[in-house]
């Protein structure tokens, strides 16, 4: 069908705003700016939404890298063939879990392909996920030693505990994470009081009072009309936009959206299509030709049209081009849901996310959604917006009908958290904590590239990805920091794209100067020991890089 | 065809003409044929005939019709007395006594089947781990989100229910309708009771496998289906290889409050070679001699269930799910049920809650017996009351209350029944009807009124209880 094809040329440069040019020059990279030609055709486009410089953009994967790293996987790949040989032979102990005696003859569960990948490549590289840590997860977590004598097929926990692991995984962006202070006591507090579940359903018997408390919390943090707060985050997307749109209805989503909106999507039975990241043509192009065509088919007119965007890519680092967007969604009267996991609390000059970030009016939106996961230091999500959406939420919203509601101590955490932001609390500590982490990502994000190593996303984006391509640099990398005491996320293939394994910090408000330069320094050395430092310092914008081709369009029924 | 045409006259004249040589012929007929020659290299190489071309539009008139079309309103509006839209509010703790709308009542609706939301030890515990890790986890188990805590708990499930395996969702709704796409997937069948609960119905949705409805706990209908698919196998042997086969069930049916008949189920599972998968929200925690469930209820060897789910939610009064097996079929899920994989892990808090709730369950357990022998009570109390039937097994600790005659409409059933609910209310029991989604349910259940046991409530609450209803009834319904 219409697949979202990116026009390069026209409008293919990142910073679109006149302050553009200097913003790329400030970051020391001159060699790869843009045609001065087409900056100003750009700037004519869209300057003026940008109120700041708007720095995103993305090296270029050298080819001697990519090369290397296909190759790598072709060993990888090799070598598994050959092992499964083994096993299948028995030459090799097989360590998988297997099949009872008495169920042999049913139809296998698992496609023996499907578990190639996790039997001969992730398992090799295992110990660098799920790590357990046993401790608050704030600036610096304390881990449980474990260790594995069969390459990582089981693992037995030493009974030591590893101390004061500088933490770069977790989504703590404003340090909210505590066991002390005046959310854990508030939260202690109304634990005391209602006890840790709630045993119902919103809409039968667990609407407590501190939900509505919250709910108007949350209207009055995010300038919406009203809101509504839901028991997970994933749900949230996954349980509420089937409430929004159905069938006749066509869904526009970026490539990159975060699963809980692919899921949510796929549930609602509408038509999706795909644009590319952050791709205002390939969004404009899909938008102007579903009105301008119709359903397929049917070639009956859309009933809606939902547009699904993230605030900060979670894998990209990149913050979506909001202003632009917004000005689309108005042209082509379509709706905008924008999913804030990531963004709310960690940008902006509150904490507002990233339509403040913008400087844009919360009424643009039309489904403010987030989660309260990371920067609230809580669980559970959000979705803000007009009366009357809110009203129908409540009426129609699967979680809200089907799910239990949020744990009351949860909530506390969060109302104080959220007040503590507003400086509601009477401190301008939270005020301090949102400057902070602006301030840690400007400095964490310079520093490494001065150092020389590929940084993807935006300058602004409190998530770092930092580029490590080969399959076998995953592994290296994660325990190289752990053997420094440091604490990273690594992420490979099918997180990313085949090529991209990259390594992700998050940074936090809770990190000192004092952390952040002793991470840095291991990284530095981490990053010479294993030869990361790819980066030839050219920068190529979002639009121009390659992406695999996965559009599709589905409808369900 | 003139393309053909010409051809053919073309071979006719080579034929005819093998010997002569070509320039034997008249001039004209060499133009002629050059001309022709010229014109098929032009048809050979100009572009495909296209239908879209005449129609195309010119971006004035895609102007046009962008100005011209107007979307639906993104919601449409909802009337503000709709019966789902204003909810009771509850002050204070959902527990035991429960203040409703400003009004103190006994609660007869929360799912606090054991009372251990208001346990001072469950407190305790969760208290001591919100000292030592705060309360958010600030990432999913793949990234720095799996505490010790979460180890424990997992630990300790498998063991309660003597399986090999547990794992935790953070989200009791998450868990089944992650679990059924973690291993159906498109092309696979799935035998589902029609009265299967909503979070089933949305995993199999996301499944996007081929769903077989077969008649609520109606074995004949489901053996029915077998066969058909059996013969449908049989046609095509390979397809038949590759496709796996699934029965979802409940334990207790979140929907009708009824069993499933888990023993006639194995005698199909080995009979047809179908995986089973429970869901046991409702059952774990009540039913069985130790709470372990159905299977326990029933006697069955828990390995011949392929995969246990459950939520945290009712009896364990915490918060998350579920799942339990073998690590063969659980194992899988920690790389591809999405919501464990792609969601902040459960609050360290809230896994204390629950590993407290199953140190006090393996402590008590003449606590299921406790609330069997309150279930029954209110059962046979409810019985004969004009105008409402009761829906359920005698052991269920929820049962449904049903209109005997519905006046009419679904809407009107939903008023009256609302009636009754609310007159319990204000003389101080607190009740609530079992809400649904209307379109988007299967199989929607009439409406009712679901009574909801705990061990907390006395036999004189339970015979108030009772009595209050049939008053109720009786003033409401006649």
């Amino acid at each position: 069908m219409e697949r979202p094809t990116a026009e390069p040329g026209a409008h293919s440069r990142a910073n679109g705003c006149s302050g553009a040019a200097h913003g790329a020059l400030r970051n020391g990279y001159v060699r790869g700016l843009p045609a001065p030609d087409t900056q100003i055709h750009h700037i004519v486009h869209n300057g003026g939404l940008y109120k700041k410089p708007f720095n995103e953009a993305f090296e270029e994967t050298p080819m001697l890298v990519a090369v290397l790293t296909y190759v790598g996987y072709g060993v990888l790949t090799l070598f598994g063939y050959l092992r499964d040989f083994l096993r299948q032979w028995k030459i090799e102990k097989c360590q998988n879990a297997t099949e009872r005696e008495e169920q042999k003859d049913f139809v296998p569960l698992y496609q023996d392909f499907e578990n190639f990948y996790n039997r001969n490549l992730y398992m090799r590289i295992r110990d660098s996920w799920n790590r357990p840590i046993c401790s608050v997860p704030g600036a610096k977590v304390d881990m449980m030693e474990r260790v594995s004598h069969d390459y990582n097929w089981t693992f037995t926990y030493t009974g030591r505990v590893i101390k004061d692991i500088i933490n770069m995984g977790s989504y703590n962006y404003l340090g909210f994470a505590q066991n002390t202070g005046a959310c854990q006591e508030a939260a202690a507090k109304v634990l005391s009081r209602y006890g840790a579940g709630v045993c119902s359903t919103r809409q039968e018997m667990g609407n407590l009072d501190k939900h509505e408390e919250l709910e108007k919390l949350i209207a009055r943090f995010l300038g919406v009309e009203s809101a509504m707060a839901y028991g997970m985050g994933f749900a949230t997307n996954s349980m509420n936009i089937p409430a929004l749109v159905g069938k006749g209805c066509l869904i526009l989503s970026d490539e990159l959206n975060h699963a809980s909106l692919v899921l949510g999507a796929r549930l609602s039975g509408a038509t999706i299509r795909i644009f590319k990241h952050n791709n205002m043509q390939s969004l404009e192009k899909l938008l102007k030709d579903a009105i301008v065509h119709g359903q397929p088919r049917t070639r009956r007119p859309w009933k809606k049209i939902l547009i699904l965007v993230e605030g900060i890519y979670s894998m990209e680092g990149s913050i979506v081009r909001l202003p632009e967007v917004i000005a689309l969604k108005k042209k082509y009267k379509s709706y905008l849901y924008l999913d804030e996991a990531h963004s709310i609390g960690a940008l902006g000059p509150s904490g507002r996310g990233v339509v403040e970030y913008f400087g844009l009016n919360p009424e643009d939106v039309d489904v403010m959604m987030g989660t309260f996961t990371k920067s609230f230091g809580a669980a559970g999500g959000y979705i803000g917006g007009k009366k009357e959406l809110i009203d129908y939420l409540r009426t129609y919203s699967h979680s809200a009908v089907y799910a239990t509601s949020l744990s009351p101590p949860v909530v506390e955490q969060i109302i104080t958290s959220m007040k503590c932001i507003m400086g509601e609390d009477g401190t301008t500590f939270g005020k301090e904590c949102v400057q902070q982490l602006a301030e840690n990502t400007r400095y964490f994000r310079r520093r490494l590239k001065e150092m020389g190593f590929i940084i993807y996303g935006n300058e602004d984006s409190p998530v770092v990805p930092l580029m490590l391509y080969m399959p076998a640099k995953i592994g290296a990398f994660g325990r190289e920091m752990l053997k420094r005491n440091i604490g990273v996320v690594v992420v490979g293939f099918p997180a990313t794209p085949i090529i991209e394994s990259r390594a992700r910090f998050c940074l936090s408000a809770a990190h000192t100067k004092e952390i952040l330069d002793t991470a840095l320094k291991e990284i530095n050395e981490v990053g010479d020991l294993l030869q990361l430092k790819y980066s030839r310092h050219r920068l190529v914008p979002l639009l121009d890089r390659p992406f695999d081709e996965t559009t599709y369009e589905e409808t369900e029924d | 065809m003139f393309f053909c045409c010409f051809l053919s006259e073309l071979l006719k004249r080579v034929a005819s003409q093998q010997s002569a040589p070509l320039l034997m012929a008249p001039a004209y007929h060499l133009i002629l044929e050059g001309i022709l020659i010229l014109w098929i290299i032009r048809l050979l190489f100009s572009k495909t005939y296209k239908l879209q071309e005449r129609s195309d539009l010119t971006p004035k008139e895609k102007e046009e019709l962008i100005e011209e079309w107007q979307p639906e309103p993104l919601v449409p509006p909802v009337s503000k007395d709709h019966p789902a839209l204003n909810y009771n509010i509850v002050s204070g703790p959902p527990t035991h006594k429960i203040t409703v709308n400003g009004k103190e009542c006994i609660n007869f609706a929360s799912f606090n089947f054991l009372g251990l939301l208001d346990n001072e030890k469950v407190k305790n515990a969760a208290q001591a781990s919100l000292k030592k890790y705060g309360v958010g986890t600030c990432g999913p188990r793949g990234f720095y989100g799996t505490f010790d805590v979460h180890l424990e708990l997992e630990e300790r499930l498998a063991k309660f229910m003597r399986t090999e395996e547990a794992i935790i969702y953070s989200y009791g709704f998450a868990t089944i309708a992650s679990a059924i796409p973690a291993y159906s997937k498109r092309g696979d069948i799935v035998f589902v009771d029609e009265a299967a609960c909503f979070a089933i119905q949305k995993g199999l949705q996301a499944s996007r496998s081929n769903i077989k409805l077969f008649k609520h706990n109606d074995m004949a209908d489901l053996e029915r289906l077998l066969k058909e698919q059996e013969t449908e196998d049989q046609k095509n042997p390979r397809k038949a290889r590759v496709t796996r086969r699934f029965i979802v069930v409940e334990g207790l049916y979140m929907n009708t409050g009824d069993v499933c008949p888990l023993p006639e189920l194995i005698k199909l599972k080995y009979k047809y070679k179908v995986r089973i998968f429970l869901e046991e929200s409702l059952s774990f925690g009540v039913l069985g001699e130790h709470g372990r469930g159905i299977t326990e209820h029933f006697g069955i060897n828990i390995d011949d269930i392929d995969l246990i789910s459950a939520n945290m939610e009712n009896s364990l009064a915490s918060i998350g799910g579920f799942c339990c097996g073998r690590s063969f079929v659980i194992d899988h899920q920690r790389l591809s049920g999405q919501g464990y994989c792609f969601s902040a892990s459960l609050p360290p808090l809230l896994a204390a809650a629950a590993i407290e709730a199953l140190n006090i369950m393996e402590d008590n357990p003449d606590i299921f017996q406790t609330l069997q022998g309150k279930c029954k009570q209110i059962h046979r109390a409810l019985q004969g009351i004009s105008g409402l039937k009761v829906v359920g097994e005698s052991f269920s600790p929820a049962l449904h209350l049903q209109l005997e005659e519905s006046c009419g409409s679904r809407e009107n059933d939903v008023k009256l029944l609302k009636r009754v609910v609310d007159y319990c209310m204000n003389s101080g029991i607190a009740l609530t009807q079992a809400r649904y989604l209307e379109k988007e349910e299967k199989c929607l259940p009439p409406p009712s009124i679901r009574v909801v046991i705990t061990v907390e409530q006395t036999e004189q609450e339970l015979d108030k209880a009772a009595s209050l209803i049939k008053e109720a009834a009786q003033s409401v319904l006649n």
